[in-house]
């Protein structure tokens, strides 16, 4: 059986390295909130954008509706001889893996997410820095001494969010209370405005009046709450201050176009490496979004504060907590 | 009145043929009206589902989730239960042939693990039912009701599980550690293999076969036991089934937890099949569509594998669409899932009577000369 099994994989490792991988298929496959979620998936969804316009090259798109169409998706993009192919989203790991291993010819690149293959390159963000300045930013405005955070699901990821945030909370006022939810616990809840918004409201009653949601495409019913109860809101992945102005008092930008954008430009020059590329404040791989949109909202002395915080993190005087470094926030 | 009848093949093939063409019809008006080529769309899907060895592999690997989960609905809707719930029981179940491979696949060889594998998925997905099954039969709870309710909480006990204990601790993603070979189902393709049959990789491996069985063994279960007779009796006449000295609340129980166990195996697929390793949301909606694919086979295991073939076909094939036409988005293939589900679920009346009494009025013209 296992010898059977064997030579199965090696007549196909046989096959795949006859397609030569020249790097100038470029593929993306989206996750299942779809390339139009306003947050995550639209962020590589401008990069993939932009890349486009700015070479001519164009992109090969996926959108898988259910987890099999993932590996699916992926081992037929690598047979055609797609690469490099950037896989979005830690939720897409196990099946990049397998599809990797059996085309070690084809280059993936996966963001949010570490997989240790010589032809994958893993792109995670320091989603703790970005969520450490937006939990300062939302300590220095409430009025309540109660803000609020709205995650989609009780996973790793979305804690490596809240623990930023808590923090940066605690080290502007170590008094405030943080209220903290989850949306839910399927791959729905990175999709679920009304769920959000419900979620929005109950914070609401208990006080909070600055909420920080880190929710995907349900944080568009999370704004529209905020924006109905009078309250402020702060976006995710990317720039969503132009959707509520006047509500949204800031956004926590992971700059997931950039890291699509120079996969595919590296690939192109063929400078594309594998192995792990984190990406923090000192990067502006994440930082938080000041612009048109926000600035009423956000006095002089804050701005200055923020950037003071920023500079400090980037020097480690202030040493922000890696909820993925042991599992736990400390608290 | 003569005792004429409708041809067998009539209900059989006639009528679901003329409601799946009749979804296909409307399929192609969608996909016409948003600019694109019908005909090219149904070329895709057809050469994605059956055209090519590999393509029917995948076919056959998502239908064989849905004879599981067809088969679950089915077996309750028999005893007059409406089980929703095989959604979460698939979930439950594949958590159980999760912790079986993960506890014995570094001691015990494949034979060993397999059919404990098999007990803990259908042990597993059987709890989960049981406990709506109990509400059910003792305390009057609508089933229908708890067993949605149990989907919600299976996948939030999932999700507990695999970030506090079942996930490896030196990632971000929520997988737990790959199983070792000799925990996997293995693939058709490699059991194929030595006998010079090459069928393409595709992820079709051994649960389809024990699938095959369950159809099997849910046809002499249902009409050729007494339990079965039992059973039909309860889903027919529940009065008449108490009346007749039936246990009704202990056959509830039973049946519940037969059907449960049949949309665990979903997880034997899933999990030992293909994954090798335990992870989030790998029940996909499956639960679900075993609902649509049971009301299509008629609620008869033969009819039933017919249904999740072509099921599979149109999750394969649609997959296929949404790749080759990027124009065609993944949610007009969701449409004419949708489409077909309509025609010939919830629609089948629409041509069933008409037709019916036609072939009714020719044979009694036929006897009456």
């Amino acid at each position: 059986m296992k010898g059977v099994f064997l030579a199965s994989v090696t007549a196909l490792a046989m096959s795949a390295s006859l397609v030569h991988a020249a790097d100038d298929k470029p593929a993306v496959v989206y996750d299942q909130a779809g390339k139009f979620d306003k947050s995550f998936n639209e962020g590589v969804y401008n990069g993939v954008k932009k890349y486009t316009a700015d070479t001519g090259q164009k992109i090969r798109e996926f959108e898988p509706k259910n987890e099999a169409q993932v590996e699916q998706g992926l081992r037929r993009l690598a047979k055609r001889g797609y690469s490099p192919i950037v896989a979005v989203g830690y939720s897409m790991s196990a099946a990049t893996e397998k599809v990797a291993k059996d085309f070690p010819n084809i280059h993936f690149s996966i963001i949010d997410s570490v997989i240790d293959l010589p032809n994958v390159q893993s792109i995670v963000f320091k989603e703790q820095e970005g969520s450490f300045l937006v939990g300062a930013l939302a300590a220095m405005k409430t009025k309540t001494n109660t803000v609020g955070f709205i995650g989609a699901m009780d996973v790793p990821l979305i804690r490596k969010f809240s623990c930023g945030y808590k923090q940066g909370v605690k080290y502007i006022a170590p008094n405030d209370k943080v209220i903290v939810n989850m949306v839910g616990s399927t791959g729905a809840a990175f999709t679920d405005p009304t769920k959000g918004s419900e979620l929005a409201k109950s914070q609401f009653s208990q006080g909070v009046d600055v909420v920080f949601a880190a929710a995907g495409g349900t944080g568009i019913g999370i704004y529209q709450a905020a924006a109905d109860a009078g309250k402020y809101a702060i976006g995710v992945d990317s720039n969503q201050n132009y959707l509520h102005p006047g509500v949204m008092l800031t956004s926590m930008v992971k700059r997931v176009d950039q890291a699509a954008y120079n996969t595919y430009k590296t690939a192109a020059e063929g400078t594309w490496k594998p192995g792990l590329i984190t990406l923090g404040l000192a990067d502006n791989g994440v930082s938080w979004a000041l612009d048109k949109y926000n600035e009423k909202q956000v006095t002089p002395e804050m701005v200055a504060k923020m950037k003071t915080i920023r500079a400090d993190i980037i020097s480690g005087k202030i040493q922000v907590h890696d909820y993925s470094k042991n599992g736990s926030c400390n608290d | 009145m003569s005792q004429a009848k409708v041809p067998v093949w009539v209900n059989l093939a006639l009528i679901p043929l003329l409601n799946i063409s009749l979804a296909f019809l409307i399929s192609g008006l969608v996909i016409y009206a948003i600019g694109q080529d019908p005909f090219e769309a149904a070329g895709y899907m057809l050469y994605g589902a059956f055209g090519y060895n590999e393509g029917i592999g995948y076919t056959l690997y998502y239908a064989t989730n849905f004879i599981f989960t067809g088969l679950a609905v089915s077996v309750a809707f028999k005893a007059g239960l409406f089980n929703i719930g095989g959604e979460g029981q698939a979930y439950i179940g594949g958590l159980g042939v999760g912790l079986v491979c993960l506890a014995l696949d570094h001691t015990m060889p494949f034979y060993v693990i397999a059919p404990l594998a098999i007990i803990g998925a259908a042990v597993f997905g059987a709890a989960w039912a049981y406990i709506p099954a109990y509400l059910q039969a003792k305390r009057g709870s609508h089933i229908v009701i708890t067993t949605i309710m149990f989907n919600f909480i299976a996948s939030s006990l999932m999700v507990y599980l695999m970030v506090n204990w079942l996930k490896s601790p030196d990632s971000l993603s929520l997988n737990s550690r790959t199983f070792e070979e000799n925990a996997w189902m293995p693939y058709l393709h490699s059991l194929l293999m030595p006998l010079g049959i090459d069928i393409g990789d595709s992820p079709l491996n051994g649960a389809f076969i024990w699938a095959l069985l369950c159809c099997v063994g849910v046809w002499l279960l249902i009409w050729h036991t007494r339990w079965g007779y039992q059973l039909r009796t309860l889903g027919t006449n529940p009065t008449a089934a108490k009346y007749a000295g039936i246990d009704t609340s202990k056959v509830t129980i039973w049946v519940m937890m037969i059907s449960g166990a049949l949309a665990g195996f979903v997880g034997l697929n899933e999990i030992m099949g293909v994954n090798h390793s335990l992870l989030l949301n790998f029940a996909a909606g499956y639960g679900f569509a075993g609902i649509a694919v049971a009301l299509m086979g008629r609620n008869h295991p033969f009819g039933i594998l017919l249904a999740a073939i072509l099921f599979g076909a149109l999750y394969q094939g649609g997959a296929e669409v949404a790749f080759d036409m990027p124009e065609i988005t993944p949610d007009i293939v969701v449409v004419i899932q949708g489409l077909v589900i309509l025609f010939s679920g919830a629609l089948e009346h629409m041509f069933k009577d008409r037709i019916e009494g036609f072939f009714i009025r020719r044979a009694t013209a036929a006897q009456g000369k």
